[in-house]
């Protein structure tokens, strides 16, 4: 039988790039895809630096960066587009917020640049009068997330190195040490698994403190020029972090094609993946608030899907702390496509032994004691 | 005495239709069989559900994007579709 190194369950944005970074490390890879759907088709595709925490930052940071070097080779199809995110302050209150934001990134590197009411008004004119100002980090992009995971899968299986990749489309229902069973009972082997199947993960691992936070997403017909910039309220940065109870928050990105995709929301102890029309009418009343032009536009259509949230919002990359040969880069929530890169590359040295990119131990599965046997 | 009619501009041009014809109605009956709009590609749609579910049928209505399938017809009313590049195309 041909011995595969690693098998990669789930081949949405993180599974992707974990088959192409170790593909790029000069290994075998067999993923595996159940085409269940995750949250890679359904959200929003914003690769955002975000700096909550340092650890999210140095993930962030690290991936936005290997998000530049891919960008020139990508297909016109990944749709990649550098416009840059305007943190809105509404008031003076979250202009300080705004100051206090820029002060972190400058002193990690980050270009960024604060935007007076004034020039704020000139940048993006389809915004209500009398906000306090923005702050503009112009390395932040947008990418066609399904179409960005295609290209990596493609990208690996054209690698010249010793690495290799297999695409499979099956169903694993099971992992036993480095043995997966397929939903037709036939078996895969490999030296190593890794589990990058978002919120579907807690089925073949039971214990992954991962819970389904809910979004809905509303796509325009196409405006051309109403907006320039992916444009979150500072107020996102608070709500988003909501552990319990449904919010909203402003979030509106320009697709290259004129369309406006209009979010965000936030919703916990839920399934149904059915558009609930409350919660939507808060969340376009909230974009109403700071594009009152939104209201005329034509809503073509609009969705719903589940992040992978873990309890302290950081995402688990690493070894299972007590699963043999079984690897997880899961949890990513709302931040996964902007994190993928880097994710990608912390587990492929993992793997390999190679010198770690980043710190991992803020992402470690370990601090979570229900992953211990 | 003659059914009532109503009187809209397609594209500039006048059309006359019978009350409750809905715009894509009144499209079909007009301008190369119901086309309404152009693609990302720049390939030209019609309607095609007829129920306000496919959104092929978006046109410019009186300033504003709107389904052709689900607006009735009014007196006066400017109907622009995404055919020609001058117009605003949907």
């Amino acid at each position: 039988m041909q011995h595969t190194d690693v098998l990669v369950i789930g081949a949405g944005i993180i599974g992707a790039a974990c088959a192409h970074a170790l593909v790029t490390a000069g290994l075998s890879v067999r993923i595996i895809d159940a085409r269940l759907g995750g949250a890679t088709a359904a959200g929003m595709g914003h690769l955002v630096l975000m700096d909550d925490n340092p650890a999210e930052l140095a993930l962030s940071q690290a991936s936005l960066n290997l998000w530049h070097s891919w960008a020139p080779r990508m297909d016109a199809g990944c749709a990649f587009t550098a416009c840059g995110t305007l943190w809105l302050a509404a008031s003076d209150a979250e202009l300080q917020a705004a100051k206090a934001k820029r002060a972190t990134l400058h002193a990690h590197g980050v270009d960024c640049e604060l935007l007076d009411a004034a020039t704020l008004a000139r940048a993006e004119p389809a915004l209500r009068p009398g906000m306090a100002g923005a702050l503009r980090v112009s390395g932040d992009s947008v990418v066609y997330a399904p179409r960005a995971a295609q290209w990596l899968l493609d990208e690996a299986a054209a690698h010249g190195g010793p690495g290799s990749l297999v695409t499979e489309h099956a169903e694993v229902v099971h992992i036993d040490g480095q043995q997966a069973t397929l939903r037709d009972g036939s078996t895969r082997h490999a030296g190593a698994v890794v589990l990058a199947s978002g919120i579907h993960a807690t089925v073949l691992c039971p214990g992954l403190p991962l819970r389904p936070k809910k979004g809905h997403l509303l796509i325009t017909d196409r405006y051309p020029g109403t907006v320039h910039h992916q444009l979150v309220e500072l107020g996102y940065i608070t709500s988003a972090h909501h552990s319990d109870g449904t919010s909203v928050a402003f979030n509106v990105q320009p697709r290259p094609t004129g369309q406006l995709l209009i979010g965000s929301s936030r919703e916990f102890d839920t399934s149904d993946p059915a558009v609930n029309d409350a919660v939507l009418a808060r969340m376009l009343q909230r974009a109403l608030g700071y594009l009152p032009g939104l209201a005329d536009l034509n809503a073509i259509r609009t969705w719903t899907g589940f992040r992978a949230a873990t309890p302290d919002g950081l995402p688990i990359i690493g070894p299972h702390p007590s699963r043999p040969h079984l690897w997880l880069a899961v949890g990513h929530e709302g931040l996964g496509v902007t994190t993928a890169p880097a994710t990608a590359q912390l587990l492929a040295a993992q793997i390999t032994g190679a010198p770690l990119p980043l710190d991992a131990a803020p992402f470690a599965a370990h601090r979570f004691a229900s992953l211990h046997a | 005495m003659t059914e009532a009619t109503i009187t809209l501009t397609l594209d500039g041009q006048a059309a006359r239709v019978a009350p409750g014809t809905t715009v894509a109605a009144a499209l079909a009956q007009a301008i190369p069989p119901g086309a309404t709009r152009r693609s990302v590609r720049g390939e030209v749609r019609a309607p095609l559900c007829g129920m306000g579910i496919c959104q092929e049928c978006r046109v410019q209505i009186d300033g504003l994007r709107r389904l052709a399938c689900q607006t009735l017809c009014r007196d006066g009313m400017q109907v622009h579709t995404g055919l020609h590049p001058e117009g605003n195309a949907p």
